[in-house]
C-alpha cells in the first residue's frame, strides 16, 4: 500500500484519548502468558508518566472468551460488563482502560449494541439490579491500554534510555506490528487508524526509532481465534494460521514482532517453537525464531528495564539476539533467576530452533 | 517429528507466479477456444454425469487454469456432447476434453 494512502486513512480513524484518570481492569490470560506485562503497564503509567491509573481488585472476567466460545449468552456477558461499568462508577472514574483486545472488543460491542437497543440496557441494568444490587453509568471513554501507551508515546520516548535502532549500523529495526483481530476488525472507528492499517502500534514503533514492516498477511488473525485453539481437533488449523502469516512475513526479515493482544503474542512465539519442531523451520536468523513482545514489553525496554525483570524469560522464542542488536545490557545467569534470586529452573530446549 | 496431537494442513492458497500451467498453455494452442470459456457454468448445469460423479466441466477449466490434475475429474465424462450444446460462447467442450486426454498421454 501506498505510504499517503495509509497517512488518510489514519487521519480519518482518530479517537479522543483523555490524558488522565483511568479505570483499569486486567485480562484473564495475561499475567499467565507474559505476567510482567500488566504489571509494566501500571509501573510505566503510575511511576514514570505519573498518571492517575486505578484499579481494584474485585473486578472479574469481562466474559469475552466464554462468549466468543459460544458457551454463555450474550445478555450474561452484558450483565457481567454492567458490573464491571459499576465498580467503575463506585470508584469515580469515567475513562475506562481494559487491558485485553477481546475485553475492548467486547465493551465496544455492548456499547454499540445499548446504542442501538436501548431496551435491551434498561433490562441488563435490572438484572444487574437483581443480582448484586449495582447501578452504573456507561463509560465517557472507552480505550484500550495500547491506546494509552500510543497517547504517551512520545513522553516514553523521551524518557527512555535505547531506541529501536541497530547500534552497529544504525539503522532502525525492522519490526512487525501484530494488532488483535477484536481491536478495530469489528468497530474500525474506535481503534486508531482504522480497521486495516491501524496506527497504534505502527506509531509507538516509529516514536521508539523503529521501522514498520509491511507484507501481504499483515492483517491475518495470529491462529488463535478461540474455537480454533480451544478444542484441541482444531489447533491444526490454529498453527496452519499462524504458519501461513511467517511464511508471509520471512521474505522481509523482521527483527521482533510487536502485538496488543493477550492471544497473540503467545501464539505467535509458542507455535513458533511447533512449527520448528513439525517442519524444522525457522524464520530468524542463524537458526534463531522471531522475539514477540507485548507492547508493555517493548516500552520497558525502550525505558531501560532489566529485561528480566520484564519476565522476557518465560518467551519461547530467545529475546537475547534483539537485546544484543539494541545494545541492551542484561546477565545470562540471571535469567532462571526469580524473585529473591532464587532459580525457577529451566526449561527443555527445543530440536530445531535456538534457543539459550 | 514432535507429536503434538495435531499438525499443520497444507494451505489452499495458489500462487499463480508458481503454478505449472503447462497443459493449459499446450491447449491453448489446440483448442485456443478455451480462452473464450467466461466460467458461467452451463455445461456443468446440464452434464448427465454431474449428478452422480460430481464432474464439472467449469471446475476442469478452472483447475488448468490452476495448473491442477483434472485426470481424475474426466475419467467420468461420458462424451455425450450435451455440454457443446449448450455453451454460450461455442466452445466445443466434447473436443476440449478429448484434447486434454491426449494432453496426459
Amino acid at each position: 500500500m501506498i505510504y499517503e494512502g495509509k497517512q488518510k486513512i489514519w487521519s480519518d480513524y482518530q479517537k479522543e484519548i483523555p490524558d488522565d484518570h483511568w479505570y483499569y481492569v486486567r485480562s484473564c490470560i495475561r499475567q499467565n502468558f507474559f505476567p510482567a506485562s500488566e504489571r509494566m503497564f501500571t509501573e510505566i503509567t503510575k511511576n514514570v508518566l505519573k498518571k492517575d491509573i486505578y484499579e481494584t481488585p474485585y473486578h472479574t472476567t469481562c466474559g469475552g472468551i466464554a462468549y466468543h466460545c459460544d458457551t454463555i449468552p450474550q445478555e450474561t456477558v452484558m450483565t457481567i460488563v454492567a458490573r464491571q461499568f459499576a465498580l467503575m462508577t463506585e470508584a469515580g472514574y469515567e475513562n475506562y482502560v481494559p487491558s485485553c483486545i477481546t475485553s475492548f472488543g467486547n465493551y465496544s460491542e455492548t456499547l454499540e449494541t445499548w446504542r442501538e437497543f436501548p431496551e435491551l440496557e434498561a433490562r441488563i441494568r435490572e438484572n444487574l439490579w437483581k443480582s448484586c444490587r449495582r447501578e452504573f453509568n456507561k463509560p465517557k471513554y472507552l480505550a484500550h491500554s495500547s491506546d494509552l501507551i500510543y497517547h504517551w508515546r512520545n513522553e516514553i520516548a523521551q524518557k527512555g534510555k535505547f531506541r529501536l535502532v541497530d547500534k552497529e549500523t544504525g539503522e532502525p529495526l525492522r519490526i512487525v506490528e501484530h494488532i488483535g483481530c477484536h481491536y478495530a476488525k469489528m468497530f474500525p472507528h474506535k481503534g486508531v487508524g482504522g480497521a486495516e492499517y491501524p496506527y497504534v502500534l505502527a506509531g509507538m514503533v516509529e516514536s521508539w526509532g523503529g521501522q514498520v514492516v509491511d507484507y501481504p498477511e499483515r492483517r491475518h488473525c495470529c491462529g488463535y481465534g478461540f474455537r480454533q485453539y480451544h478444542v484441541k481437533a482444531n489447533r491444526g488449523y490454529s498453527v496452519s494460521n499462524t504458519y501461513k502469516k511467517f511464511e508471509s512475513m520471512e521474505p522481509f526479515h523482521p527483527d521482533a514482532i510487536i502485538t496488543n493482544c493477550p492471544g497473540c503474542p503467545y501464539f505467535l512465539d509458542r507455535w513458533q517453537y511447533v512449527i520448528s519442531e513439525q517442519t524444522g523451520k525457522t524464520y530468524g536468523r542463524n537458526g534463531f525464531g522471531i522475539p514477540v513482545f507485548t507492547y508493555e514489553e517493548i516500552a520497558g525496554l525502550v525505558l531501560g528495564y532489566d529485561p528480566w525483570d520484564l519476565g522476557l524469560q518465560l518467551h519461547q522464542v530467545a529475546v537475547e539476539p534483539f537485546l544484543d542488536k539494541i545494545g541492551i545490557e542484561y546477565d545470562p545467569k540471571a535469567k532462571y533467576l526469580g524473585l529473591n534470586k532464587e532459580d525457577i529452573l529451566r526449561p527443555g530446549l527445543p530440536t530445531s530452533m535456538k534457543c539459550f | 517429528m514432535a507429536d503434538f496431537g495435531f499438525k499443520l494442513s497444507k494451505s489452499s492458497t495458489l500462487d499463480l507466479d508458481k503454478v505449472d500451467l503447462k497443459v493449459y498453455n499446450l491447449l491453448c494452442k489446440t483448442d485456443p477456444d478455451i480462452k473464450t470459456c467466461m466460467a458461467c457454468g452451463s455445461c456443468s448445469a446440464t452434464c448427465t454425469a454431474a449428478p452422480f460423479s460430481g464432474m464439472s466441466m467449469r471446475k476442469v477449466i478452472l483447475a488448468l487454469q490452476r495448473g491442477q490434475d483434472v485426470r481424475p475429474m474426466l475419467g467420468k465424462c461420458m462424451l455425450c456432447g450435451k455440454c457443446t450444446m449448450v455453451c454460450p460462447r461455442a466452445i466445443n467442450t466434447r473436443h476440449l476434453i478429448l484434447s486434454i486426454c491426449k494432453c496426459y498421454d
